[in-house]
């Protein structure tokens, strides 16, 4: 009988939403658009830093450096100004990110005394672009000293040779697209399911299920299996696009893969039912959800290294669920960690999904 | 007029009755301003790191010592093996492994490997560099360099000298909590109306459509002012970010900017027919670009060319370059008439759009 | 056994009381009305026998079931129709039937030949794949009855049922209710239409929370000196201190 009921239950979520305008579009094109543009975009590497240069020397040596320095790849001439004063307007306009100048005499006192001085200005607003492009000029200037012979030989003594593992083309979409997948999961099962039972109240369809014998458990099994389905066949086109687009293939266990997913997606289908049962309008559902979501993505390690944050905002990640799917898809994609690897995370996820789905039942009532 | 106030007074009971939702409002630009503040860097520092050594000698440890006294490495092992070194890649534990070759010591030209975790590729070549850096020093330590050697670049960071990520993420966090509040918040308020049947009540009302309309805007223009006055005072006083160019600028840009999310919202709330996908979409299609495209987070110049195309269309864009233009770089509103124009012109076609779909559909 | 049998039914919101120590009984077979200006109380009064609220304080039996400890065996025995529209408007005709009659454990076959009856009944079978929300509202009406109905509850709740309906329809509507009291279904109502009252077999009136009157509608009438059934309502309305 508790079976049928469910299958009951079943038939009327798919249906409902086969049957909406939107949502089967939104579930489909919008996470599929955020794996597609979202690693183009989330790109911390540098490249095409506009480049003002004034050089007041003319020389040889302002004009290899010049060279050496825009055949780097990193740095785009954008003008040469006869005067700083006019450089810095570039900079005000947003054309240029840097100024180089080359002072009068350069070459002269180079070669007189052995050193000189070289300014450089960045546009720091961008704190990391204007820190890393004055740094990515800084040691072009260092290697064309040692090539130059400008160095002592002592210097040259220490051989340091680094190996990149795991991702040897340091290619950062390789980095980007199984996190991608994690927060698209989180989206499809935390957002959507969120508003469904809230819109059932707004519409008043819920009394009539609430005056009826159904078990709350059941009905909000019927709410959780619907989303649970869909993101397993999105997780599968996800990994589908990672290989066609990107290349990229999980040297782990893709098996590994799809049962962190499932325990995952339970979990947070149950942290947006849980929202949506204490929720009277689908706004404040939908603003509760997103003020978590948000708060949850930006500590999760994401877009930015956990150990770069500060002790209490590490110690946040800790309550976080998605950090420790985000760190296992990774390691599982690009390092093929085994299960027994991340069974630590594993079992983290599980009870997080254990606890909002416990919160679920427990906010839904059926009788006020 | 009075009519008008009424209205008024009606979306403000909306918005003051849900008491979660107004906090939420009122406190997600305070809690994204601290995690951007403190909480999101891409600085390197204690990042777990492990030595494969070889010779253990005299200047092995010694190297090993001062590398984990930095600032940016911590020592979690010395390893016996290779395959230690793997498992503990593996399991996450460490991200860099230091090699040190046989007899060390005695043969000061054998190279030392580095092994990095380059799966975050931006850390990996960071966490290389600065190992090298500390090796090279602490074998040099012992050559005294009395004099400057070579081109000597000397870097001046203009209108941020201590590079702080508040400068760049400040008018960011303020882009997209005015398009949050601003189109998210007014979609779903109009679409709610439509779906409960209001929306015909109000309509059949001797009020002007376009009456209704910025009778829903205006709470959400305040709320919004007071967003901004929360993240301005935050970032002044916590952050210390200074607002170098004129408040009134500053003031009037935002306002625009208001104007344009809020025809942003409107627009939406002509497509879509259910709450659900006015959130949708604008959680989509707005709230995305914005951390996207607008530079906020990522350097656009470093996008596929379709992409950096794309971010011409994101108000939040223009928006984020014309704050920082006045706020930090101290530049007047003139130097701002290329955004501002933009912007203007944006107000002007959403609006054109929406009221044009608004008439057809109802 | 009484259908339902309450005893100082209280609900209190906070320092309002919405239903303040109401008695009643109700019969088997019966057509009972619950009549009351809005606000009343008549609403959160019907919730509460349904299990969808649970009383402040007093009794009530329902079906022969505790509102405090057997709600959800309650709820096997009663059909609810709200105020509110409640099928599932995204569904057809056939599924709303096939949903409701599946949550309350009809097996297969019953549900096929039961969606059939119904349909013919209610003369709907050419909309049978029709989406709910583009019937017209007095054909809704009557299909959220019906599914009220489809599991032969002893009890069946009704509250407003014909809000915004025109009189043709409303006289339909009860000849629905009339089919299902004759089949044994105890039907409990409210209503705002003072002619409706008429055809119930007794009624009582709740003004601010409580019940002002409780009889046969021809006793009323007699006992309030009324033409009408609208006369003894405005009798008693007259002492409302609530407001609308």
């Amino acid at each position: 009988m508790r079976l049928n009921t469910l299958r009951y239950l079943l038939e009327k979520e798919f249906k409902q939403i086969r049957r909406d305008r939107f949502l089967p579009k939104i579930i489909f094109i919008i996470p599929m658009m955020q794996l597609i543009i979202l690693p183009f975009a989330a790109n911390f590497e540098m490249h095409n830093i506009n480049l003002s240069i004034v050089d007041n020397d003319h020389s040889v040596t302002s004009q290899q450096l010049t060279n050496k320095i825009l055949s780097s790849g990193y740095f785009r001439l954008t003008d040469y100004s006869p005067h700083y004063n006019e450089a810095i307007k570039s900079i005000e306009s947003n054309d240029a990110d840097i100024i180089l100048e080359f002072p009068q005499g350069f070459e002269k006192r180079l070669g007189r005394e052995g050193t000189n001085e070289l300014l450089i200005a960045a546009n720091a607003v961008n704190g990391t672009k204007g820190g890393m492009g004055s740094s990515y000029l800084s040691s072009i200037v260092q290697n064309f000293n040692a090539e130059k012979g400008y160095y002592p030989a002592d210097l040259v003594g220490v051989k340091v040779t680094a190996t990149n593992l795991f991702n040897p083309h340091l290619n950062y979409k390789s980095y980007m697209v199984p996190g991608i997948m994690v927060f698209l999961l989180t989206i499809i099962a935390g957002f959507v399911p969120a508003l469904n039972i809230v819109s059932e109240k707004e519409k008043g369809t819920i009394e009539q299920i609430n005056v009826s014998p159904v078990p709350k458990s059941l009905f909000m099994l019927s709410k959780l299996i619907p989303f649970w389905v869909i993101g397993f066949f999105l997780l599968t086109i996800a990994v589908g696009i990672a290989w066609l687009i990107y290349g990229l293939i999980p040297v782990g266990s893709l098996g590994t893969i799809y049962l962190f997913a499932a325990v995952y997606m339970i979990g947070f289908t149950g942290l947006g039912l849980a929202i949506s049962a204490i929720s009277s309008t689908q706004q404040q559902a939908m603003f509760t959800t997103f003020f978590f979501l948000i708060i949850f993505a930006l500590l999760s390690g994401l877009f930015t290294p956990i150990s770069s944050m500060p002790e209490w905002a590490q110690n946040i990640t800790l309550l976080n669920p998605i950090r420790y799917f985000v760190e296992a898809m990774r390691m599982i994609y690009l390092k093929g960690s085994h299960f027994s690897d991340i069974e630590g995370h594993f079992f983290m996820i599980c009870f997080f999904a254990v606890l909002f789905n416990v919160l679920a039942v427990a906010g839904y009532r059926k009788t006020q | 007029m009075k009519q008008f106030a009424s209205f008024i007074r009606k979306e403000f009971y909306h918005i003051f009755r849900d008491i979660r939702t107004m906090l939420i409002m009122l406190v997600m630009p305070i809690i994204l301003i601290i995690l951007f503040g403190y909480a999101i860097t891409t600085e390197i520092k204690s990042v777990p790191f492990a030595v494969l050594d070889r010779s253990r000698d005299e200047v092995t440890t010694r190297l090993t010592d001062r590398i984990g006294a930095s600032e940016y490495f911590n020592l979690y092992k010395l390893l016996d093996s290779e395959e230690e070194a793997q498992d503990l890649f593996r399991q996450g534990k460490v991200r860099l492994v230091v090699v040190f070759p046989p007899q060390y010591a005695s043969s000061p030209d054998a190279a030392i490997q580095l092994l990095a975790d380059a799966t975050d590729p931006n850390e990996a070549t960071q966490l290389t560099g600065y190992a090298t850096a500390i090796i090279t020093a602490a074998k040099t330590d012992a050559i005294v360099q009395t004099m400057p050697i070579g081109i000597i670049p000397v870097v001046h960071l203009l209108y941020n000298p201590l590079m702080k990520g508040a400068y760049n993420f400040v008018p960011g966090v303020m882009g997209l909590i005015l398009i949050l509040i601003c189109a998210m918040m007014t979609s779903v308020g109009i679409v709610r109306e439509k779906e409960m049947g209001t929306m015909e009540i109000l309509l059949v009302s001797p009020m002007k459509p376009v009456y209704i309309i910025l009778a829903k805007a205006v709470p959400y223009l305040l709320l919004s002012m007071v967003n901004i006055t929360t993240i301005l005072l935050l970032s002044y006083f916590l952050l210390e970010v200074p607002i170098m160019g004129s408040l009134f600028s500053l003031v009037m840009v935002t306002v625009l900017y208001i104007i344009v999310s809020l025809c942003l919202g409107l627009l939406i709330s002509t497509v879509a027919d259910t709450q659900q996908a006015a959130m949708l979409i604008s959680g989509m299609a707005l709230m995305l670009p914005v951390m996207l495209l607008s530079g906020m987070m990522f350097p656009i110049e470093n996008m596929p060319k379709l992409l950096q195309w794309l971010s011409n269309i994101v108000p939040a864009k223009w928006y984020i370059i014309a704050v920082k233009d006045i706020m930090i770089k101290g530049l007047s509103i003139t130097s701002v008439l290329k955004e501002t124009g933009i912007l203007i012109l944006m107000a002007f076609v959403l609006i054109a759009i929406s009221v044009k779909r608004f008439k057809i559909r109802l | 056994m009484k259908a339902i049998e309450t005893k100082e039914l209280t609900k209190r919101f906070g320092t309002f009381t919405a239903v303040d120590h109401i008695s009643f009984e109700v019969e088997e077979g019966e057509i009972f009305g619950f009549l009351g200006a809005n606000g009343a109380g008549k609403t959160t009064a019907m919730r509460m026998l349904s299990g969808l609220s649970t009383p402040t304080s007093g009794e009530a039996v329902v079906a022969g079931f505790n509102v405090y400890s057997e709600a959800e065996q309650i709820k096997q025995h009663i059909g609810y129709m709200s105020q509110k529209f409640s099928l599932y408007g995204d569904l057809k005709v056939w599924e709303n039937i096939r949903l409701f009659g599946g949550i309350y454990g009809l097996p297969e076959k019953k549900l096929r030949e039961k969606t059939d009856e119904l349909l013919q009944t209610l003369g709907l079978e050419s909309e049978r794949n029709t989406l709910v929300d583009s019937l017209p509202l007095g054909w809704k009406q009557k299909l959220a009855f019906s599914v009220a109905i489809i599991h032969e509850p002893n009890i069946v709740f009704l509250d407003e049922p014909t809000g915004g309906v025109d009189p043709v329809t409303r006289r339909q509507f009860w000849e629905l209710i009339y089919e299902a009291s004759a089949r044994g279904i105890t039907v409990f109502v409210t209503t705002h239409y003072m002619d409706e009252a008429e055809y119930c077999n007794r009624v009582s009136i709740m003004v601010d929370g409580r019940i002002e009157a409780l009889d046969e509608p021809a006793e009323l009438k007699r006992q309030f000196q009324a033409a009408d059934m609208n006369g003894v309502f405005q009798a008693l309305a007259r002492k409302a201190t609530r407001g609308e």
